[in-house]
Order: structure tokens, then sequence, then C-alpha cells
């Protein structure tokens, strides 16, 4: 059934992934541009990795709405992490602690969401109910994000069809987490609470390149709204692929949109590759029911091991449990994705459940790399009564967590015979990913009962849809007609400029071009200079534009007054020069450059040009100038 | 139950459910002039209008649907959620000891309520073990809802009820007791039964949660472990009030239960032993004493439970420009006791002299407490102490108001005799009054001085 086999990454065609049946959706968070946090008054969008004082908890599975236990929630519970919280008095107060209920939603916030939901023309909810969405990896203190549906049933263009997008939710951001070793995960608390937004579109990429591509066209239409947050971290994604027979899988916290095509290939392979671990485990007439595995205490055997890692573990007094894996014999070494293995997938689960963080944390008989020696692997296999074309699987801790590593090794073997078990799986940067939880379900919704329903009035809505932006798509077609520099159109269309712009060119009549370049590539140009200057405001662009119009300031003032924006609050345009002190200027400069001993007597008036217009740059036209000294310039503009 | 076919629904709301049939639980497909939705009917808080339907989504979310645009509702199902902790028999060990839990209601076992949308409790041995199977490491627990109110509603109905169960149960033999009690309120019973439980051979131990058990990040589970193996292996014989000591998963403090208050509206180290120090400290692995000067566990059963307690007693929180028809209003009312919390070291304005006096000529008890919690009521110091003593006010020590407004009704309850009154009010029974306050008694740590943010840097909040 799986004949296919996956070729490199470069050399996969839209046919292929046709054939495994690739299909992606995407879940996008965008952090919204606030002052304040979603559900207190801390201020937003203020990192340090500095803290005051730390937290301990820890988090135990509660019951869903419907009654029921999480999959996630207990296998997060079966973990027995210590949850430390780092936290920094400027940037959290005792709500992030979770010692305070919440306070109602911040209302600026809530606009941006719902500004943001009608612009992928959502339909937007009449009443917006805060749920509690359980967290027991601890990455928010009370265990749950705060979380509501704003709209449901949108959509965006994409080639000649439609992506859905299912709901756009606005929540609660998360910790960062800073280490997890062990028992212990440590986390920081400043982006604790920002308000985001979560787009999740449907299933509907049909190739890696399609998902990103989608990601971007997502991601270029919240920017133009001018109301969300830029920048590393402000937007990541969590993509969702699945193959023919496979399974959803999501892979979480994807920080750059250009990684998700490799991310997204890796993992139709792994799928692909399980399906075919599948067909070979049953070739070999092991199935879920006849699945055989059987764990033993083999510390004794290898009390005088060699293997660093091994002989580390007895010095510390530690347990070493062999898991024999019947029939598995070389499945181990069966690749899952690129250079990576099934025996990872098994290590992985051992990392994350049993808490047995430091690598390597298993090693097998399948492995060709050098561990323990081949006298060793041969009494293990006595003791636990091996056959040839079984499987030794190695996992030591303290008691505790080898007996759980034990347990998870037979437990994600057994899952072979099954299928692709149902997981969140985190992306790595060389495009592969890994276990991070099992996924959860709607099981781990909870209405939050701190918070009544907040009522949306279509006044609201109404009021909120006259400031929305054209969608990008539909600028980008107008801007092609004005015929604007190519460069310029994408990045226009996604800024927050697309309203300023249309009300220069068509009420202010305005050249098209020369708006646009101003916007985007003059900013551009001059943000190199000010890296730590923010984005210059719609209202000062206005006031440098109705400048530039009514001619008080030429076209290299308007780069002043955006010098003068950028380094302080107020505008103050330089005044353009009359005629009788421009001649005053030139006089001077002439005397000056005679006294002067130019070399080359043919650079005279370049340089004589260089010294005018240093007076008197953005108060004067350069063509100006150069008209009345007779310079012509050096062949451009 | 018919009411409960649009449980919650009202108005509008209802009679669209109604035309369409649409039953609380029912899968449907809502048409409305905007879009349409997916979902199952949930119930409708009471408290919210009538101009809503809320439907869970397949993703789990929760929505409303103003009425006022549906124009169609499609039933395709129908999914009734059975919102039930787990029961499991709670295992009976015969060498451990038996503890007997007493509910009394509030958030240490709950869950959620649609009719109010807040959460109720819910409490058996069976859930509790389902909840917190490491109780049953502990001890054999028993379980008896006795009241299933929060705290702002307990009274001394409850409070008799509460102190004659727990003789019951010292007659039985149990070897320690716990009371869930809601947080509001918990350091007003944990008073009272200080006074009508005396001499209790065994810990009694009152506990609650600051974080209802339907959070993930909840106290209750941790707070019920240290409360049960307080009362099943502490040498502590005496009213307690267990809850966290700092807000941190660490250790929870056993306070006196005549000197603890809840002193903030939402932290979990919310209860603080105020003008002392508290008796011990708790974990899952170990309680540690901090004083030794408690009263210890005995084999007998010589409990006294008295449960006197006259309702006629009132609180007077003092403040400047008080005017004396307060007084007047609790004298014509005839009340027979009022414990007041006045200012610094017990004062009241001049202006409350004459009611003081005209109660003092009907024969009211009145008794001075301080607002500042902290310190003792001396009213020598200055003339107007001496003015009012005159007036018969009587100095409570360093009684807490919450305490003395407890010990007076329960004193009223046994006598009219205002000597006899004073003599129970006057003597310590259970550490209300203490002869002297340690150095360490008052500690209100300043944050922002550097030694102080030091010190929190260093150990976990």
């Amino acid at each position: 059934m799986h004949k296919f086999i996956f070729k490199p990454f470069d050399e996969m065609t839209e046919k292929d992934y046709a054939t495994v049946g690739f299909k992606s959706g995407l879940e996008i968070h965008q952090q919204l541009l606030t002052e304040k946090k979603l559900f207190c008054r801390c201020p937003a969008g203020r990192y340090s990795d500095k803290y005051d004082a730390e937290i301990l908890r820890h988090m135990r599975p509660t019951l869903s709405e419907l009654g029921e236990y999480d999959g996630t929630a207990l296998m997060e519970f079966k973990t027995k992490k210590e949850i430390i919280y780092r936290i920094k008095r400027e940037t959290v107060c005792t709500y992030e602690m979770d010692d305070t209920p919440p306070f109602q939603i911040d209302d600026h916030a809530l606009d941006s969401a719902l500004a943001i939901g009608m612009l992928y023309g959502c339909t937007m909810v009449d009443e917006v109910h805060i749920a509690r969405k359980q967290y027991l990896d601890g990455s928010i203190p009370t265990g749950f994000q705060r979380t509501a549906i704003v709209g449901v049933d949108g959509n965006i263009p994409y080639k000649n069809r439609e992506i859905k997008i299912i709901q756009l939710s606005i929540e609660e951001d998360a910790c960062r987490e800073v280490s997890d070793i062990g028992h212990r995960r440590v986390y920081i608390t400043d982006r604790l609470g920002m308000p985001l937004i979560e787009t999740v579109t449907g299933p509907d990429m049909r190739t890696p390149i399609e998902v990103a591509e989608v990601a971007q066209i997502c991601r270029r239409l919240v920017r133009s709204t001018g109301r969300v947050r830029t920048g590393i971290g402000a937007g990541r994604e969590d993509v969702n692929v699945s193959v023919t027979g496979g399974t959803r899988i999501e892979i979480k916290g994807v920080p750059r949109i250009v990684s998700i095509p490799l991310l997204t290939y890796n993992e139709a392979m792994r799928q692909w590759n399980l399906l075919r671990l599948r067909e070979e485990l049953k070739r070999r007439g092991i199935t879920e029911k006849s699945f055989k595995s059987k764990t033993e205490n083999v510390t004794k055997i290898l009390r005088k091991t060699r293997y660093q890692p091994i002989q580390n573990a007895i010095e510390q007094g530690m347990k070493i449990n062999c898991v024999l894996l019947q029939g598995f014999k070389g499945l181990l070494r069966w690749q899952t994705q690129t250079d990576t293995y099934f025996s990872r997938e098994i290590s992985d689960r051992v990392r994350v459940v049993a808490c047995l963080t430091t690598l390597p944390n298993i090693i097998h008989s399948d492995s060709s790399g050098d561990t323990i020696a081949a006298s060793e692997w041969q009494n293990i296999k006595k003791q636990i009564g091996g056959k040839d074309d079984d499987t030794l699987v190695l996992v030591w801790g303290d008691e505790q967590d080898a007996n759980t590593g034990a347990q998870e090794i037979v437990i994600r073997a057994k899952e072979a015979t099954i299928g692709i078990p149902s997981e969140t799986r985190q992306a790595f940067r060389d495009g592969t990913n890994g276990f991070e939880r099992i996924l959860p379900g709607p099981d781990r919704m909870y209405p939050d009962t701190d918070l009544p329903p907040k009522r949306i009035e279509d006044e609201k809505l109404e009021k909120l849809h006259l400031t929305l932006p054209n969608r990008i798509w539909e600028n980008e077609k107008w801007y092609r007609k004005l015929k604007i520099p190519t460069d310029v159109i994408e990045p226009l269309a996604a800024s927050k400029y697309t309203k300023l712009f249309e009300m220069l060119v068509k009420d202010s009549k305005l050249n098209p071009t020369l708006v646009a370049v101003v916007l985007i590539q003059y900013q551009k140009r001059l943000k190199t200079y000010f890296p730590k200057a923010k984005q210059i405001e719609i209202e000062t662009f206005e006031e440098i534009f109705e400048a530039f119009k009514s001619g008080i300031i030429t076209r290299e003032g308007i780069i002043l007054a955006m010098k003068g924006a950028f380094t302080n609050s107020k505008l103050r345009f330089p005044k353009k020069i009359k005629s009788p002190e421009l001649t005053k200027v030139i006089k001077e400069s002439q005397k000056a450059i005679k006294k002067m001993k130019v070399q080359k007597k043919d650079k005279a008036t370049e340089i004589l040009m260089g010294m005018i217009m240093h007076k008197v740059r953005g108060r004067v036209e350069g063509r100006v100038v150069a008209e009345r000294i007779g310079f012509s310039g050096k062949g451009k503009n | 139950m018919a009411s409960d076919d649009y449980k919650g629904y009202r108005g509008e709301a209802l009679s669209t459910l109604k035309n369409f049939d649409a039953l609380v639980w029912s899968d449907v497909e809502i048409k409305t002039s905007r879009g349409s939705y997916t979902g199952i009917i949930l119930p409708r808080s009471e408290t919210a209008d009538p101009l809503h339907v809320v439907i869970k989504l397949r993703s789990g979310y929760n929505i409303g649907i103003a009425v006022s645009k549906i124009q169609n509702i499609k039933i395709t199902g129908r999914k009734e959620a059975h919102y039930k902790i787990p029961e499991k028999a709670f295992p009976y060990d015969p060498k451990k000891p038996n503890v007997k839990l007493l509910g009394t209601g509030g958030t240490i076992a709950s869950r959620l309520d649609y009719r109010t949308g807040a959460v109720i409790p819910a409490f058996s041995p069976g859930e509790l073990y389902g909840s917190v199977p490491e109780l049953a490491d502990i001890c054999n627990l028993e379980t008896e809802k006795l009241y299933g109110v929060f705290s702002e509603n307990m009274g001394p109905e409850q409070w008799r009820g509460t102190a004659e169960a727990i003789g019951r149960e010292i007659e039985k033999g149990v070897q320690g007791i716990v009371i869930g009690h809601g947080t509001d309120t918990m350091h007003h019973t944990a008073a009272i039964l200080s006074f009508m439980v005396q001499n209790s051979p065994v810990p009694i131990v009152m506990v609650g949660s600051q974080r209802s058990s339907d959070r993930p990040s909840s106290d209750a589970a941790l707070n019920l472990q240290h409360s049960v193996k307080t009362a099943a292996e502490s040498d502590i014989a005496e009213v307690m009030v267990c809850m966290f000591g700092p807000t941190s998963d660490t250790y929870g403090l056993l306070h006196r239960g005549t000197r603890v208050r809840k002193m903030h509206s939402s932290y979990r180290s919310t209860f603080r032993t105020i003008g002392d120090i508290p008796i011990a400290m708790v974990s899952t692995e170990k309680i540690t004493p901090i004083r030794t000067d408690y009263k210890k566990r005995r084999n007998d059963k010589n409990v006294i439970i008295n449960t006197a307690f006259e309702e006629k007693v009132s609180i007077v929180y003092y403040y400047p420009n008080m005017k004396p028809d307060i007084i007047d209003s609790l004298i014509d009312n005839d009340y027979k006791g009022i414990v007041i919390a006045g200012t610094g070291l017990g004062h009241v304005n001049k202006p409350l002299y004459p009611a003081l006096k005209r109660a003092k000529e009907k024969g009211i008890a009145v008794y001075m407490t301080v607002q500042t919690l902290w310190g003792y009521v001396q009213m020598y110091v200055y003339d107007t102490g001496r003015d009012m003593m005159e007036l018969g006010v009587i100095p409570g020590e360093n009684m807490l108001p919450e305490v003395g407004y407890m010990k007076l009704g329960w004193a009223l309850g046994q006598t009219n005799d205002l000597e006899k009154v004073r003599d129970i009010m006057m003597t310590p029974i259970a550490g209300e009054i203490t002869e002297r306050e340690p150095s360490n008694g008052y500690l209100i740590f300043q944050g922002g001085i550097p030694e102080v943010e030091e010190f929190i840097s260093k150990y976990r909040k």
C-alpha cells in the first residue's frame, strides 16, 4: 500500500505530495499590539531575563466541562514536574502568579481581535465566552490559558481556491521556557498574559510550500491592520500535518515561516514511514494483539561496563532496565525523518515522560554505534531470554524514572503496531521534529467561571469595520495598476499605511510612487541608522505630506523630517529658502572654494555643489542649486 | 425534569429554543442571519441575559449566539455532560489512623454549576480519593457532609452543628478531624470552634482552598494532604487552620484557631497568625512544630462541647465622624453585646460617649478591640481611654475583633450576668488573649526595601 518512498526534500514534486495525500493546516499565533496585558494591567511587551523572585508550583489534572480527563493532562501528571516561575515586579502582578482572579478583558485587545476577525471574513460571535484551555506543562501558572472565540468560518483567497479560516480566538500568551532538566522546568513570566490571536485555517494546503505561502499571506494580512506586534517571537505558527492513513500531528511553535516547508516535509515523511513500519511489523506477524515485550532489571550485569553513560549511572546508584521488544530486530533503525530513526521516537518519550533529559537516554541492540560490549549484550540477552530477531533497549535512571522509562518504551513500541500516535511535536532547527506531548482534545476546555460572557454589540462591529484596511490582495491589485515600484507593492499592502496611502493618492493627488517610496523604502533605509526607533506614526506622515504638498518642505525635506520623527517626538520642518538668502550662500561658498587648493579642477563645481547643499539641504531642491551654479551632475539624479 | 430541558434559559432565548424544540445538550446546526454554527447547546447561567444561546463548538470552545439572528436550528443529536469526579472506594488499612473529614462547603472540592456559572462543592470520600489519591497513603478517611454552604452563609446553627459533630467523632475514637470550609469566614468558625470544643484529645484542622479544585493549579489537593496529615499524625490537639505558608506549593502553616485571620482577598498564602507565631509548618513529608506550648494529643475522650451562643452581638468598626446613632440603633434593637474595633490603642470619638453610657445603663456588654489587628488595647494611656472605661467599655486585650465577637456571643449565650461574662471574656481559653506579644509576632515585610527584596529573591514566595 505505501509503496512510495520519500525522496530528498528538493526532489519532491507536487505529484509526490498528492500521492502521499499531504494535508496541512495552520494555527497562527500573533501577538496584538496593546499597552497592557489581556486580563490584568501589567505592561505588555517588556522582555527581560532578569527576575526578582521565584515561585514553585505543581499541576494536577482536572475534569473537563463534559466530565472527562484529558489525555495530555494525565501524561503531564505522570511526569511529575516541579515548575519554577521567575517573576519580575515590573512585568508581573498577582494575576499572572495566579493569586488574583482576572480583571475584565482589555478592550483594545478585544477590538483588535474583532477587527482582524472581520478582515478574515469570519462570522463574528454575538457573545464572547472566555474558556480555560488546560496546559499542564506549566507554561501558564493557572494550568490553563484563558481564551475565547471571536469569529468562525472565514476565508482567504489562495491560487484559484479558498483557504478556510475555521476560527479566530483571542487568548493570553504563555511563559517562555528557560530550561527543562530532569524533574524541574523553569519559566520566565514576562510574556505571560500578553494578548494574542490564534487563527486556525482548514487543512487546505497540499504541499509544504503552500503552507508557507498561506502563512505569509495571513501574516501580512494581520500586519496591515497596524494592530499587531512585529519582531522575533511576535508571530508563531503551529502547523498541522497529515498524510493518507496518518493522523493529524501538530508541530508547535514554529518561529519562522521559512522553516515551515522542511518541517512539514519531514513530518509527512515521518508519518509515511511509520505507516510503512506498521506494514513491516504486520509482515513479521506483530500486531497490537500479538505484540510482546518484557522488562528486566539488568543493573548487575552492567556493573563493570566501560560504556560511560551507564558507568556513570551505576556509580550514582541508578537502575538499568532492559526492555525486550519481541521480533523488532533492526526496526529501531527504521528511518522516520531525515537522518532520524524510530529509536528517536522512543527516546523522545522517555525524555519527556520519564524526565530522563540527559542524552543518550536509551541504547539499543540495533545500534551500530559503540555502546556496551557485545559480550554484555549477550549476557543481557541470556538473562532476559531474548532471541535473534528481538531488539533490546536499555534505559537508566533512579528507580522510578527507570521504570517509567521502560513503560514508555513498551507503550511507544506497541503504538507502532497501531499507527501514528496523536501528538504535538516540537520543531527542531534542522527541520525535523520531536515528541512534545500527547495531542490534547476538546476535553481540555472548561468555561472560565471567573468572568461573565461579554456581549458584542452590532454597533461596535460596524464601527470597527470602518477602521479596516482593504484586504491586501485587493490593494496589491490596485498598486500594480498605479505602477508603483514592484518591490514596494507587497510591503506597502501589508503595512499600516494602506489607508493613508489611499488618502494621499486619491484625496491629496500626490504621486503614488513618491508616496509609496517614502512610506516604505525611505523609512526602511532610515531605520538602518535608527534601529531602535519605532515605525513612524500615521499622523506624523500626514503632517509631513501636508507640509510637502503645501510647499513648506522639499522632497529632501521629507527625509529630514522623517529623521526628526525618528529622533524626537516633535516634528520640526526646515523652512524653504528664499532667493536672496540662497544667492548669499552661493556667493560665500564660491569665495571659500577659491581659497581652497582643489587638485582636480574638473571636480570644482561638484565640490561647490556639495558645500552649498550641506548648508541648504532640505530647504531647496538640489536641481535649483545645480542650475544656478551650472552643475550638470554626475549623470544620475 | 421539564425545568431542566432548557436549563437557565428565559425570555426570548427560551421561546426561541422552544420554537425549534432545541433542548439543552442538543447537537445542533444553528443558521443565523450572519452565518452558521455547529455545536451542542449548553445550559445558560441564570444571571446571564435572556438574549443569547450558548453552544459548545466542536473545538470545545463556547460562544453565545444572539437569538434575534437565529433563523433555524437543526437538531442532529444529543450529548449530555455527566460531570463527575471518578469515584473510587477509599482503601482501608487497619494500620493507618482514622480521620474524619467534615464538610461544610467551600471550594476545597468543587465542580461547575451551570445554574450560576460558578463552582459548587462536590464531596465524598470516593470523589476525594479519585482526585487526591495521595490521601490514602496517610490515613483511612471517612467523610460526612454537614452543610453545603459558602462560608459567608455559615452561622450559629452551622457552628453548633459542627461542634456537635466533632464531639460525636471524638466519642467514636477518631484520631483526627478535618473540617472543609470556605475560606472567607474560616477564621470566624475556627474561633468559635476553639470555644465550643474544649479539651479536645485530637487535632481539629480546618482547611479550604483559595483556587478551586477545578483548576490544575489549585491549592486544594495540597491543603487537603497537609490537613489530613496533621489530623492523622500530629500531636497538636487544638483547633487549627491549615493553609498555604507561601504562595508556592511547598508547605502549609498550622495556625491557632483564635489568632488566625484571612489577610488577602485572593492570595493562596492569605491566612496569617496575628500577634504571635503559628504552631507548626506542615509539608507532605513532615510536620515541624515552631513552638512547643501547644496542647498535646491524648488517648482519652474527655472533650467538652459547649455550644452556647447569643446572636444579639455585633462588631462596630469605628471610623472618624461616626455618629452615636450607630450605637443607639444597636441598643434600640436589644443587642446584648457590642465589640468595638477602635482606632489605635482602642479609641472612639467623644460624640459616642452618651450612646456608650446608655448602653452601660441598659446592661449591654461592650468590649474594645483594635482595628490595627496587631497590638493590645491600652485604654490607660490616654484620657479618652480612661473616659471610656468609666462608661463601661472593657478593654479586650489583644483579642482580634472577630474573635472578640465570637467569644462575646459564646459568653452571653451562657449567662446574662455581666460579671460572669467578663470572667469568661478575660480568661484565655485557647490563646485568644496572650500575655505577651513576641517580637516576631508582628512581621509585615515592606516590599521595595533592599534587605526585604534580597530575602524574597532567596526564598520562594
